[in-house]
């Protein structure tokens, strides 16, 4: 048995990297420190897709990597319009293989953003975002907002390690010498923890944002005495806390993000945090989902210019979220085949854009079978990012951190080598074409 | 590395730090190199063309989570520089803030094949190399911010200048970077708290000033046979009347004996630095004042960051000035503090002809560059994206070289220029010589790159050459701008990767790295306070903070032995 720390987590957007395992046969055993409940259960390992598989009538039929590769190269090398959607539970070196491929072939690539927080990017491209990494919080914050998010049960470490339970130099109490804020539409297990909860009717997120700023702003006298069904008192309650921080931060997650307003609810958040700016110092940060939903957009974005949604078919990068966002191109039936890595559209994706997805030849990369698989027409296990192979991986924070090789595998293939093996057998049939 | 055998026969030749003029010479390449003879090599026929080495640039922000976070936030400047992929380009994006490929493609299109990324955030270090590798073509390097870091802090408090070396070092190392970068100097850290300082004010609960630091670091990068020397971003960028601070910085390294044959400080950006006026209303030029002192001195070079008319993205680890900067234009404002070590802030700016303060910032530039007497004591840059995209170099290289074309631009700015700023005075015309100087000879002597093969044409160093479309008579001003925008040719190691303006080759760059080495029982003494650190107050793991092998795919050391 072998006892092996400093382990990172691949599964949210937290990116826990002081996990301590054991090891015994090639096997973890134990999760001896550091992992959440979730964590714990990836770490711990379950059911794999066993082989490559294509489907045949009908049913999926085992096959081997390189029969199922070079299916794969066939469907995207006679597609007109390929979309290559997923990427976020997987490395930036797949990331970067992808993007390549995307190019080369001229398709879309796009990552779970677009379905997640991409309303935050479009937030950020509107007014930027004044943010800071989570040592920042750990070490300085006094007031903590969660909006929209629920991390208790979602980003179950992340009140522990970075915010609001987590110790460190200007906060060696904990949450003695804090205050916790929650916002959301219902109780959850976070707001249980908070000095203050605001229930917000359902969609009313902006006016709340807008109330909270006019009071920040000395316009206190215009705002009414009810805002989104929160009363006018406890908005000055919070707006009080808000002048009194040092150090405040607000984290929000898809409860803003894909209700109302939609991306100007984060518009109206991140101004919200530069109003307290006016009393003490403020950030905000979203709760990214996904391990590296974070790193995908930063490596498409150095890559391509753009951080997700980008269509490479002109030759160029041609970046226009409504146009070149995954869901849009179903709606119109306008792709007619897609790679599908490190995500699962068929359990996230509108109903309407999931009839599209299944009538086209489909290929899968993943280490689990998730309802996508249903609906897939290859399907090609991958080597588990953070235990079977290691890569960079970026935090929700944008702090890049490199994932670690845990366990031995040799059967499955990591991602890149996947995607970059398609490639070359996608080159090959270019040149065996003549083109 | 292309192997065989390349001839550049007849060229023009400015080779300034071996003593070379524009002399007619033949320059032989092997494997590579630049070597006394050929046999059977490729001939280029330069003849009445200017060569220099190739370009090596001291200060850019070209990669990392600043740039991309510009990037981001800006989908409008990435639409500026949509180009189609080529049969050996990769797409290309963006004007201030190009992609990785377009930023690679266009420096060596300008005949560059060095460049220094300006500021690596320790923490995402990671971030800075993955770029790094994503740049066709240059070689490149990166300086780790160590001047508001707690280690730092605590350590200049204590006056432990030898502890100080050994986080130095270690630092250094863990980031894979090439030296000291100083930005705005306890003031980043007093930032975290939405509050700045000036040279000589009390860093908020760490009892030290920040020209304690400046000191304290330069100190304590002597200490080890450094390539380059502490490189300084002081504090009050941008504010008007910060010129007397910014040379009473310069002042604080007096007295330190530098390691080899370059000053003590490398003052960057120094058109940011060099403001009269007690306001925006009667801001003035003292290019005058900072000139003089480097005239008067050895111990501190500069580099010009000078303006580039247009919209750009501003970005550095000086969070409060681009939180002051948005809160003058209420343009976009991304802002990332990093725990226990520094902070950025990015927002777009315009700089306008029409405007009295740009017009004067525009002006102080190019005076800083006329006024220094020794060209080995200045640097062209832009500070990149900063004061302009490093597109912009040949606007300001056919600037220096005429007057004409000074006197022409002047008469389309704000009137001011004729009252609060010294260029329409000063008659001064670099030639290609002094040039060639400015982008390759003082930039690779100042960084310790010249005995590392780059910036120069001797028998052994990197066969990195521009031969630019000009003939060294040339006097016109927009055909030397034409000439120095898209070479000839560039050629890489040996192997010719942009002809006539194209890229037609683009191979990996190297990253170079420094290796401080210092004594073990020091480190280990370091180190128990380092390890603390990372045990109550970072957010990841001593372990796992290392920039690990597989981010330098092609790496070169320089090691730099503690001093005896």
């Amino acid at each position: 048995m072998v006892e092996i720390t400093d382990v990172v987590c691949s599964l949210c957007g937290c990116v826990c990297d002081d996990i301590v395992l054991e090891v015994e046969n090639n096997e973890v055993v134990k999760v001896k420190r550091g992992a959440c409940s979730v964590g714990k259960s990836k770490l711990l390992g379950h059911e794999r897709i066993k082989s490559p598989m294509i489907r045949e009538n009908g049913e999926l039929k085992e096959c081997s990597y390189d029969e199922a590769i070079k299916k794969a190269a066939e469907i995207l090398y006679k597609s007109r319009r390929p979309l290559l959607y997923g990427w976020s539970s997987t490395v930036c070196e797949a990331d970067s293989a992808g993007i390549e491929l995307a190019e080369d072939i001229g398709g879309v690539v796009d990552n779970t953003a677009t379905v997640c927080h991409g309303p935050s990017v479009l937030a950020i491209q509107d007014v930027g975002i004044p943010s800071c990494t989570l040592g920042e919080v750990k070490n300085r914050a006094d007031l903590i907002i969660y909006w929209g998010a629920n991390p208790a049960q979602a980003h179950a470490n992340h009140m522990k390690r970075y915010s609001y339970v987590s110790k460190g130099y200007w906060t060696a109490e904990g949450k003695k010498g804090k205050k916790l804020v929650v916002v959301d539409v219902r109780k959850t297990m976070t707001s249980k923890m908070a000095d203050v909860f605001i229930q917000v009717e359902q969609g009313k997120d902006y006016q709340v944002f807008s109330a909270l700023r006019a009071i920040l702003r000395g316009h206190e006298d215009v705002v009414p005495d009810k805002v989104g069904g929160v009363s006018k008192e406890q908005l000055l309650e919070v707006a009080n806390m808000v002048k009194e921080a040092k150090f405040g931060i607000t984290f929000f997650g898809m409860g803003v993000t894909h209700t109302g307003a939609r991306h100007n609810n984060i518009v109206n958040a991140i101004q919200f945090t530069r109003a307290g700016h006016l009393y003490g110092k403020w950030s905000i940060m979203p709760m990214r989902g996904h391990f590296n939903v974070t790193g995908f957009n930063q490596v498409c974005t150095w890559q391509t210019g753009f951080p997700f949604s980008v269509d490479l078919s002109r030759g160029y990068a041609w970046y226009n979220p409504g146009e070149t966002s995954s869901t849009d191109l179903l709606y119109r039936e306008d792709c007619d085949s897609a790679l599908i890595i490190a995500s699962d559209p068929g359990a996230h994706f509108p109903g309407a854009a999931l009839r599209h997805l299944a009538k086209i030849p489909v290929i899968q990369i993943d280490p689990f079978a998730n309802p996508t698989t249903e609906f897939a027409d290859v399907v090609i296990p991958a080597a588990i990012s953070g235990i079977e192979c290691e890569g960079g991986v970026y935090r929700m924070d944008n702090i890049p951190i490199r994932l670690r090789k845990i366990l031995e595998t040799d059967y499955y293939v990591p991602d890149a080598e996947i995607v970059e093996r398609i490639h070359a057998e996608v080159r090959a049939l270019r040149e065996k074409e003549g083109e | 590395m292309a192997d065989g055998e390349l001839l550049i026969r007849n060229g023009v030749v400015y080779d300034p730090i071996n003593g070379v003029k524009g002399e007619q010479k033949d320059i032989c390449i092997r494997d590579g190199k630049i070597v006394e003879s050929v046999t059977n090599p490729k001939v280029i026929d330069a003849e009445g063309r200017v060569v220099m080495p190739g370009g090596v640039d001291i200060h850019s922000h070209i990669a990392g989570g600043k740039v991309n976070a510009g990037r981001i936030m800006r989908p409008e400047d990435g639409r500026k520089g949509l180009e189609p992929k080529t049969s050996v380009c990769r797409v290309q994006s963006g004007y201030s803030i190009p992609n990785t490929f377009a930023t690679g493609y266009r420096y060596a299109k300008m005949g560059y094949t060095f460049v220094m990324e300006a500021a690596m955030p320790p923490l995402a270090a990671r971030h800075t190399h993955e770029e790094l590798v994503d740049i066709p073509i240059l070689d490149n390097a990166a300086m780790p911010l160590i001047d508001n870091n707690w280690m730092t802090l605590e350590y200049i408090k204590s006056g432990d200048t030898d502890l100080l070396a050994a986080y130095v070092a270690w630092i250094i190392k863990a980031t894979k970077g090439y030296g000291v970068k100083i930005v705005n100097p306890g003031g980043t850290e007093a930032w975290a708290w939405g509050k700045n300082c000036n040279l000589h004010d009390s860093v908020p609960y760490f009892d030290v000033t920040p020209a304690e630091i400046v000191k304290g670091l330069a100190e304590a990068t002597e200490k080890y046979e450094m390539p380059h020397s502490v490189h300084v971003h002081g504090n009050m960028l941008g504010h008007p009347g910060n010129f007397e601070m910014t040379t009473d910085t310069y002042d604080l390294v007096k007295g330190i004996k530098p390691y080899r044959d370059r000053p003590a400080m490398h003052a960057t950006h120094t058109q940011f630095h060099s403001y009269g006026g007690t306001s925006w209303g009667d801001f003035e030029s003292q290019a005058k004042h900072i000139a003089n002192y480097v005239n008067d001195s050895d111990h501190v070079s500069i580099d010009i960051g000078s303006i580039i008319l247009g919209d750009t993205t501003t970005m550095t680890a000086d969070g409060p000035m681009e939180y002051s900067l948005y809160q003058i234009t209420g343009r976009k404002w991304t802002n990332l503090d990093v725990e226990l070590e520094t902070g950025s802030g990015i927002t777009p700016f315009l700089y306008s002809g029409k405007s009295p303060v740009n017009t004067i910032q525009w002006a102080i530039g190019q005076e800083l560059a006329l006024l220094t007497k020794d060209p080995w004591k200045v640097a062209l840059t832009t500070d990149h994206p900063n004061a302009g995209p490093f597109i912009g170099y040949p606007i300001i290289i056919s600037m220096l070289m005429s007057k004409k074309r000074r006197d022409e631009s002047a008469e389309d700015m704000h009137k001011v220029i004729f009252d609060r700023a010294d260029l329409p005075s000063i008659d001064r015309e670099y030639d290609l010589n002094e040039i060639a100087i400015i982008t390759r000879g003082m930039t690779a002597k100042t960084l310790g790159l010249a005995e590392h093969g780059k910036g120069h044409l001797g028998v052994g160093a990197d066969a990195d050459i521009a031969i630019y479309d000009m003939s060294p008579e040339e006097r016109d001003a927009g055909k030397i701008q034409k000439a120095f925008l898209n070479t000839k040719y560039t050629i890489k190691a040996g192997e010719i990767v942009v002809k006539d303006g194209e890229v037609v080759a683009t191979p990996p760059g190297r990253t170079i790295f420094v290796t401080p080495e210092c004594d073990d029982k020091l480190m280990d003494e370091m180190l128990v306070t380092l390890k603390d650190k990372f045990d109550k107050y970072y957010s990841v793991t001593f372990n796992n903070y290392p920039v690990q092998d597989a981010y330098l795919p092609n790496p070169y050391e320089i090691k730099a032995p503690w001093r005896s």
